[in-house]
């Protein structure tokens, strides 16, 4: 136990929760490493937020079990939340405070005293770029500097788990970026993130583990690269010259296929985006240069993943 | 304890720094007080023969304290609606400290504007009878009200969905003290509201408050202002917590 308790920040078994009729989370099982950066991916509705929740004990599950930083997060709640933190998807900061109020009054409620938390204050607001901006209120704050002083807030009681909801969602790009290397640098100072993202490149980017999970189960797990080898980087999508043609390719790509879109005459198929495999697809599939009427490139979206992933499960005989 | 500090010292911050909120609960209560003593006041017979201005006053003070607790009520169902709430929970904060902090701040927004009515109502002609020990008596009925309504306030922003949802608490609130004996005499009503204006908690709350300020004979008055407040403030704390509780789970 005392061994699981040194490897592992979270671990959840058979995670379950529901509202009236809709199951949210339907038998979760999550297991991260301390010291990793572990992202829960999803599109909207597949539970992550309520995983959160869960994990960070503002949320009871009907069903299973969880720990985090060693301890049951229904039993022993005070202590988890001593050595978490949770960043939500909206901002939890007092507008009308400045930055260094908030601090200020985060600090005193984590139990430092006055002048502790005047401190920690000054701290965290010169490492997260915030030092000139202390005295102001928070509605005069870009959306940019608002996340960050609200992952400021979240670190005032010096967390070994630190949950963050969605922490790019609705950020310019320059934030977002921003965003990205605090958590490098959370990652580096060697706590356990598990963040939740709507993004693929966002996981790819910061994740060493990644959970990937729709309508509250698991679908895939694995490294980055490991999920791609399952994912399709980009996509081709490939117009047809009618619908004979449509079905004569489909039937050719079949394994390859994640879109279809007959009223279109639409196909995707999953491809390394080179010019190579592009050129073999069109000249395997349509050597006489006939069916093929046009054809793109996408970067693959979250929406390819899951269809990719869930009609791999879709496939499989299902246990009786 | 420190939690309780602290969120006191936020609330605090908060409702200074919402000027147009505070402009409101502090010009409100002065602008109704000289509508009923100058544009109604020539009307009313009190009975007592004495100025409107005399009659009325501890009406305005409830009237006041009714309009704070809407803004509690607004506040709290801010915090619960928006993104901190979250914040506070997982820094364990206990849901008392939230609170206390929200009521702590009302009390103190209200001690504000009750000063101010009682200046102007002194510079139109208002004159306190009051023994030092009936202003005493006095101050402790008002703050007991004011506790009492707060925390009822908090009840309700616990219990609203969205703070316009809280506003409303403000219109039935205020509505409160009119069939009472704050602005006229209850006997001047129809019969059949007697019943009730005679025996809602707002009517010893006034009775109280204008027999020390004016040094009349208050009778049981006071104690049963003081007895219902104390049971508003417990039905109000439990109502707050069984609330919060179910509105976090």
């Amino acid at each position: 136990m005392d061994h699981d308790e040194d490897e592992w920040a979270v671990q959840a078994h058979g995670l379950g929760k529901s509202y009236g009729a809709v199951r949210v989370l339907d038998g979760l099982d999550l297991a991260v490493r301390r010291g990793s950066v572990f992202a829960l991916l999803g599109p909207n509705g597949a539970g992550k937020t309520t995983t959160v929740r869960i994990l960070a004990t503002l949320l009871a599950p009907d069903a299973g079990r969880a720990r985090v930083a060693g301890h049951d997060v229904v039993g022993e709640r005070s202590r988890v939340r001593r050595a978490i933190s949770l960043t939500g998807q909206f901002a939890a900061l007092d507008e009308e405070l400045t930055g260094s109020e908030n601090l200020r009054m985060m600090a005193r409620l984590w139990g430092l005293p006055r002048a502790g938390a005047r401190g920690r204050a000054v701290e965290l607001l010169a490492r997260f770029g915030l030092a000139e901006a202390a005295g102001r209120r928070v509605s005069t704050y870009s959306g940019g500097m608002r996340r960050r002083l609200d992952l400021a807030a979240s670190l005032v009681g010096e967390p070994s788990v630190i949950f963050l909801d969605e922490p790019t969602t609705g950020l310019d790009p320059r934030s977002r970026q921003e965003v990205w290397d605090i958590v490098t640098e959370l990652a580096g100072s060697g706590v356990t993130v598990f963040l939740t993202t709507q993004y693929l490149e966002e996981a790819d980017r910061l994740a060493g583990q990644i959970a990937v999970i729709d309508g509250g189960r698991l679908v895939a797990e694995g490294t980055a690269a490991q999920l791609k080898q399952r994912v399709a980087g980009e996509r081709l999508d490939l117009t047809l010259a009618g619908p004979e043609a449509y079905e004569r390719v489909a039937a050719l790509l079949e394994p390859r296929i994640v879109r279809r879109d007959p009223g279109r005459l639409l196909i995707g198929v999953s491809t390394t985006g080179t010019a190579q495999d592009v050129r073999d697809l069109l000249d395997g599939v349509d050597p006489s240069r006939r069916l093929v009427d046009r054809f793109a490139v996408h970067t693959a979206s979250l929406d390819d993943v899951f269809m990719t992933l869930t009609g791999h499960n879709a496939k499989e005989p299902s246990h009786v | 304890m420190s939690d309780s500090l602290a969120m006191i010292d936020r609330s605090l911050r908060l409702s200074v720094r919402n000027v147009d909120a505070l402009i409101t609960s502090l010009a409100l209560p002065v602008l109704m007080m000289l509508i009923f003593v100058f544009l109604f006041g020539g009307a009313v017979n009190t009975g007592g023969g004495g100025a409107y201005v005399q009659y009325v006053v501890p009406g305005v003070l409830v009237l006041c304290a009714g309009f704070g607790a809407g803004n509690t009520a607004i506040r709290v169902t801010q915090d619960m609606t928006g993104g901190i709430i979250d914040r506070f929970r997982s820094l364990d904060v206990s849901p008392t400290a939230i609170l206390v902090g929200h009521v702590t701040a009302s009390l103190a927004r209200n001690l504000a504007a009750s000063a101010l009515v009682f200046g102007v109502a002194t510079a139109i002609g208002f004159r306190s009878q009051a023994t030092f020990p009936g202003l005493l008596a006095a101050a402790a009925v008002l703050l007991a009200f004011i506790l009492a309504i707060s925390w009822v306030g908090a009840a309700v922003g616990l219990l609203a969905k969205s703070p316009e949802a809280a506003s409303g608490f403000t219109f039935f609130i205020a509505f409160l003290p009119y069939p009472s004996s704050g602005f006229v005499p209850v006997q001047t009503m129809p019969s059949w509201i007697h019943g009730f204006a005679e025996n809602q908690p707002i009517t010893p709350v006034i009775e109280a408050l204008r027999g020390l300020l004016l040094d009349q004979p208050v009778g049981a008055a006071p104690w049963l202002a003081l007895a219902w407040c104390a049971g508003i403030v417990a039905v109000g704390m439990t109502a707050s917590a069984t609330m919060f509780r179910r509105r976090t789970s």
